[in-house]
């Protein structure tokens, strides 16, 4: 089976840190992959190197076959490839309505379209669909800025399933959602999973929820990958146990 | 709910009315600062597409205005007709708009407003010391005023139409332009550049059309300010245009549609309403502005906004 995703031997050096230390793995279509470690493991670095935002020192990148290696964010996403940030990022000042649109409206059409076509660039029913599954109809006229954390949360990753991407990036999905709102954010990954077809990349701490959504997991430390496998086999590693609480 | 939808139109047509009828009632000078108001307005909406929406600083559109007012003066006193002067102005503009742009992929915020600062007074010292272009510090006199379908616009009601008419086409086209897609990632660019990239929102190319379109509008402004005045020199168009634009733009509401309608309004007509205070006008005003900044972040256009969200119940 040929992999959807690729990474091979990927570094990133910040003067004399290394901070991520030749990382391969790569991911089937379909598939949940978490990827875990303590802080400063490198893991934001990591996605910051694969997504554009910073260049890698070596190593390649490859996606459905090509190389994407060193690729701009944007050119990135309309390949289908989405991200969300370890913060929230979303547009406050603009509705949530609005934040959904600019969040597909780049993916398909030219500039003269987008600017001489209707006002909603056709996605319309997408952002009701979206709205809907997500449970944020009834905001979609409030200003992004005013919801509620976990509202602003559900916004942020609904946008980036606007365009409906085959590979996502999630840095950090449950960080400061509430217990009830991250059961909620799991099924609604699960379902994107299985009804979309999309595949998951995720940053997480929150163990258990790794647990319940991926079906494998790498474990980074000090730049480099120290363990991959089944969640619970991952759970067992001593080496991992060690990362965690050795000094 | 209903009375709230229709008070948008109704004051549209209140506007239009007063527009159209108010100059009727004035003489020369009244209709001049009116025909300035328009001019001013449209140039202030191309900065306000520029900061307002897409969030770009720009210390730059008096010289714009200057760009379209020189290519509109010099052709049409070679015997050229208005609309060519138009076309070669604002073809210009997006020019020499969208390599401005490109400083703004590098810096942001108040870096960019020296860079922009910059470009201004380097547009100013082209104008000013290329005389065998611009007539160097003698300027160009004796600019005509247009034939509009064969009608002459010599009467200065009649040009006032002329710069009206010309408003409400530019308002009607950035109307179309904002609400579009480009509109919508003009403001996903100032909201979070970040995130719009990661969106597939190309935001290079946005700054750079930004920049573009904003100082061609501004230009634009330019090649209806030249037959309005008839005589210009390089000196309405060093930094002082700039900032006053930027004052119309901020006090009128930054990325309110229609806050350069009003902050255009009080900058034209404030000077002479405070013409018995003297000296002392430009105190007044730097007064007015401080006190918009400080409590009314969304400029004037912001008072009418917090008028209708206070009424408003509160969503779940």
């Amino acid at each position: 089976m040929s992999a959807l995703f690729e990474v091979e031997g990927l570094s990133r050096r910040f003067g004399g840190i290394l901070a991520v230390d030749s990382v391969s793995f790569s991911l089937a279509e379909g598939e949940i992959l978490g990827i875990i470690g303590p802080n400063g493991s490198g893991k934001s670095t990591l996605f910051n190197c694969i997504l554009g935002q910073l260049r890698p020192t070596a190593g390649r990148v490859r996606f459905a076959g090509r190389d994407i290696t060193g690729m701009r964010p944007s050119a990135l996403a309309r390949l289908g490839i989405g991200r969300t940030f370890q913060l929230l990022q979303i547009f406050p000042g603009l509705e949530v309505r609005a934040n959904l649109l600019a969040a597909g409206q780049e993916h398909r059409g030219s500039m003269a379209g987008r600017l001489f076509g209707p006002p909603d660039a056709g996605l319309a029913e997408e952002v009701e669909r979206m709205l809907a599954f997500f449970r944020l109809a009834h905001l979609a006229r409030e200003p992004a800025g005013s919801l509620s954390y976990g509202q602003q949360k559900l916004l942020d990753i609904a946008m980036a399933f606007m365009a409906g991407p085959r590979l996502v990036f999630l840095d950090e999905p449950a960080g400061g959602v509430n217990p009830g709102m991250l059961a909620e954010l799991g099924e609604r990954l699960r379902l994107l999973n299985r009804e979309r077809g999309a595949s998951f990349v995720l940053i997480e701490h929150n163990i258990e929820f790794v647990m319940g959504l991926c079906s494998r997991v790498l474990v980074m430390a000090e730049g480099r990958i120290i363990a991959e496998g089944a969640p619970e086999a991952v759970r067992a590693d001593p080496e991992v146990i060690e990362a965690y609480l050795g000094g | 709910m209903s009375a709230g939808r229709l008070a948008g139109p109704a004051i549209g047509l209140a506007v239009t009315i007063l527009l159209l009828l108010l100059p009727l009632t004035l003489r020369g000078y009244g209709i001049y600062l009116m025909s300035l108001w328009a001019v001013l307005t449209i140039a202030a909406m191309g900065l306000n597409l520029t900061l307002g929406y897409a969030g770009q600083v720009s210390l730059a559109q008096g010289a714009f205005v200057g760009i379209g007012a020189y290519a509109a003066a010099l052709l049409t006193t070679a015997g050229w007709p208005l609309a060519l002067g138009m076309a070669v102005g604002v073809g210009l503009g997006l020019i020499v708009g969208w390599l401005l742009g490109y400083p703004a992929l590098r810096v942001q915020h108040h870096y960019l407003a020296f860079v922009t600062l910059g470009a201004n007074t380097l547009l100013f010292l082209v104008f000013r010391n290329e005389d065998w272009l611009t007539g160097g510090v003698y300027g160009i006199p004796g600019i005509p005023r247009p034939r509009i379908f064969g009608l002459a616009t010599d009467d200065p009601l009649v040009f006032y139409y002329f710069c009206l008419a010309m408003l409400l086409l530019v308002t009607l086209a950035l109307g179309l332009l904002l609400r579009s897609p480009w509109g919508r990632a003009f403001e996903a660019l100032r909201e979070n550049p970040v995130r719009a990239e990661s969106l597939g929102i190309d935001t290079r190319r946005y700054t750079l059309l930004a920049f573009a379109i904003g100082s061609a509008v501004g230009s634009l402004a330019g090649t209806v300010y030249a037959p309005l005045v008839q005589y210009i020199d390089p000196y309405p168009f060093a930094l002082g245009m700039s900032l006053n634009l930027l004052l119309m733009v901020v006090v009128g509401g930054s990325g309110r549609f229609f806050g350069p309608w009003l902050g255009a309004a009080i900058a034209v007509l404030l000077p002479e309403w405070l013409r018995f205070s003297e000296g002392l006008y430009l105190v007044f005003y730097a007064l007015l502005v401080i006190l918009v900044l400080v409590f009314l972040p969304g400029g004037l256009m912001g008072i009418a906004e917090r008028l209708r969200l206070g009424r408003r119940p509160v969503a779940g």
